[in-house]
């Protein structure tokens, strides 16, 4: 039995004359992976970045059930979103390049240690339980390095490390807020096909492991319909199929969207089978 | 890859050498330095018998450009034949590295150094003198590095916080009667004020247009105090300000009220004592600087400063309030600006807004940045570049200010991310040595 997440009701984001997103209502269940897809410019991100609270949403209702309760995400200014257990990743590697590995997980526990270091002074003066915390912390951060495969890279700069491996510290980084939702911004982006079903396999650990629920935008369809639980497509800011992944894999609307008008008719045979067993994905 | 791509192409180069190109580029430096030259080295005012007379020096411009020719083919060749200069892109340095890895060596040795100094036979006055003022601008470098080496906000109006320690200090010693000990923590607490002040308006500000309102609040603050003339005495300065005593000793022949270092120790008078104390008393408060910068960056305030640095957008996604973080910036670096500008007030006696140009914020951001941004060593090195190199210069009479420009233009040529580009980590997993070696 699980239990809903994170409801978006009406979502509706308007930039001057053009809608970004448009009445889009879906629900991330805990403990599953909730894919987004659909064409470049369909609005995906704008979704995640009203979520994260990057853009103030000019319609709609986001209720996200996390670590103190429910709370309406549009109401939150941005940087107190992932204090209740919302964690992203950035479409293009967002790290803080010439800080370690290690570094980057400790700082995302910012807000613990802010609090443990008394707001600086009692840190400053080399009060025991700061000490313990970041021990604490580093504890955490070489967790997750190590399950990343980055334990023996920890001290490196995290802009040396190789594109991959950036983008798992990345995913490391936005684990250590211990978060409730993680939402990934096209985590195979760049990423060959080992790596991207290594990737695929980690995110189910993780949703196994941790019991966090996953928010995905994925462009890679074999990745999607292999881990997603469930699949909101958008076209245009606009909902157009959501459900499983056999369900839209098999919607004529899907497929419409993402190879045009009359894609059926003309398509070679092989082509329309890999279509089938994909789901409509390039 | 970068690298091997020029080494490719030097490796062309460096097998035939284009004469006509590098005669042309000679013909082409040697006319800049003749237009140069002409008006600068060409005439000469000479004085005497009452009146001004002019002198054409036209063998000497000629003698000038022809050395210009010369030079800039026999670089041509040299580079033909050697190769282009490596590039120094982000790469720290062997040495650089060196000091980094045993900074703590270094630091050490540095203080042992600052602390026998005056009673070393070469520490006469002068000495100690130009001594104070070198660590005046080590504290001032290493309080501006909070903000711009940390947190990468670049502020071109740090002069504001100096000038405003200083006349906090020298307006309530003034109006009020308060003696330097007091007054130091108000200063900081005035010049921390000042910073949030000016870090309200530009939080949402980077780069450049940061630069631009910084640099307008600093001269916000050196025009206030020039035109409030009721308050400041305007350009008139504010002169009296009392000497800083040692637990209630004087440094003076005689004192009013209470004793004097002199009497109290039973020495004789000298005015030398004043001059020593007061080197120690700015070795004191920058070492504490410096000692807050250090501890600082390893908790989790100085982490967040040097990751919105970084990464702003990052920073939010991970529940980082960039604007506390950025305005404790601004505070505490304005704060330690202020406690330098308290012990300026009270080493000359005298304020006045002369002090408080912006040629002083231009000097101390150019010892953070030739420094390397966020190097504690750094600025110290960097300091000594600019405090001494004009005091080495002196036989040079007007040409040291020529020696001291081309010198930071070589700085910046050789070393473009400062002398000390490595960056220490504040938290290492593996011992030093273990793990795997990043790539440098």
């Amino acid at each position: 039995m699980t239990t809903p997440l994170l409801v978006v009701e009406h979502l509706t984001m308007r930039f001057g004359g053009l809608v970004a997103v448009d009445d889009l209502s879906f629900t991330a269940m805990d403990w599953k992976i909730t894919a987004i897809i659909g064409p470049n410019g369909a609005g995906k991100t704008t979704v995640f970045n009203c979520l994260t609270g990057f853009y103030r949403p000019t319609v709609g209702r986001l209720t996200f059930h996390g670590r103190h309760g429910p709370v309406l995400l549009e109401r939150e200014e941005g940087f107190r979103i992932p204090r209740h257990g919302i964690a992203r990743t950035f479409q293009n590697i967002r790290l803080f390049a010439n800080m370690t590995a290690l570094e980057n997980l400790v700082v995302a526990q910012h807000n613990e240690l802010m609090r443990a270091s008394g707001y600086t002074v009692l840190g400053l003066i080399g009060w025991k339980g700061y000490r313990e915390a970041e021990r604490r912390a580093v504890d955490l951060a070489r967790y997750w390095l190590d399950r990343m495969g980055l334990l023996p890279r920890a001290d490196w700069q995290a802009g040396a490390l190789p594109y991959g491996e950036q983008r798992k510290l990345e995913i490391a980084r936005a684990m250590c807020t211990r978060p409730r939702l993680l939402c990934l911004d096209e985590p195979a982006a760049g990423l060959n096909p080992r790596e991207t079903a290594e990737l695929a396999d980690l995110l189910v650990e993780i949703r196994d492991r941790e019991n966090i629920g996953i928010l995905l935008i994925e462009h890679d369809m074999s990745m999607v319909m292999r881990i997603s639980d469930h699949i909101v497509v958008l076209d245009h800011g606009r909902k157009i199929s959501e459900g499983t992944p056999e369900s839209v894999r098999n919607d004529p609307v899907v497929i419409k969207a993402y190879l045009g008008e009359s894609a059926e008719e003309e398509l070679p045979e092989e082509v329309a089978e890999d279509l089938a067993r994909t789901g409509g994905g390039s | 890859m970068s690298t091997r791509a020029t080494r490719a192409r030097s490796g062309l180069a460096a097998g035939r050498f284009d004469a006509a190109r590098a005669l042309r580029e000679a013909g082409l430096a040697a006319f800049v330095a003749f237009v140069l030259f002409l008006p600068l080295v060409g005439f000469e005012l000479v004085g005497g018998e009452g009146r001004l007379g002019l002198e054409y020096r036209f063998d000497w411009v000629l003698i000038g450009t022809a050395a210009v020719f010369v030079g800039h083919f026999l670089i041509s060749l040299i580079r033909a034949v050697r190769g282009p200069a490596r590039r120094a892109q982000g790469d720290a340095g062997p040495i650089a590295h060196f000091f980094t890895v045993h900074a703590t060596w270094f630091g050490v040795a540095g203080v042992v150094i600052a602390f026998v100094l005056p009673w070393t036979p070469f520490g006469n006055r002068y000495v100690v003198d130009v001594a104070t003022t070198l660590l005046i601008y080590v504290m001032l470098g290493w309080g501006l590095n909070i903000v711009v080496g940390l947190a990468g906000l670049l502020d071109l109006g740090y002069v504001a916080f100096y000038a405003v320690g200083a006349y906090s200090y020298a307006l309530f010693a003034q109006w009020f009667g308060l003696g330097f000990w007091e007054c130091l923590p108000i200063a900081g607490v005035l010049a921390a004020m000042a910073g949030i002040l000016l870090g309200f308006p530009v939080l949402r500000l980077r780069g450049d247009y940061l630069a631009i309102v910084t640099l307008g609040f600093g001269e916000i603050i050196r025009i206030i105090l020039l035109n409030w003339y009721e308050v400041t005495r305007g350009p008139n300065g504010i002169s009296g300000i009392p000497r800083p005593t040692l637990f209630g000793l004087e440094f003076a022949r005689y004192s009013s009220d209470g004793m004097t270092f002199h009497e109290f120790f039973g020495i004789q008078y000298d005015s030398h004592h004043r001059v020593v104390f007061l080197y120690y008393l700015i070795l004191l408060l920058a070492l504490i600087t410096n000692w807050f910068v250090l501890r600082i960056r390893r908790l989790p305030l100085g982490r967040a400063w040097e990751a919105l640095r970084e990464d702003e957008i990052a920073c939010r996604a991970l529940g980082i309030n960039p604007t506390n973080t950025k305005l404790t910036a601004f505070a505490l670096g304005a704060m330690f600006g202020g406690f330098a500008g308290s012990f300026f007030a009270t080493r000359q006696g005298f304020v006045s807004p002369e002090s408080f140009t912006f040629i002083e914020s231009a000097t101390i951001l150019a010892i953070v940045v030739l420094g390397g941004m966020g190097s504690q060593l750094g600025v110290v090195l960097a300091a000594a570049v600019i405090v001494l190199l004009p005091e080495f210069g002196r036989e040079f009479e007007q040409f040291r200010m020529l020696l001291f420009g081309a010198a930071m233009v070589g700085i910046m040529v050789w070393r473009p991310r400062g002398l000390m580009a490595f960056r220490e980590p504040t938290v290492l997993l593996h011992a030093r040595g273990r793990g795997e070696e990043a790539p440098r």
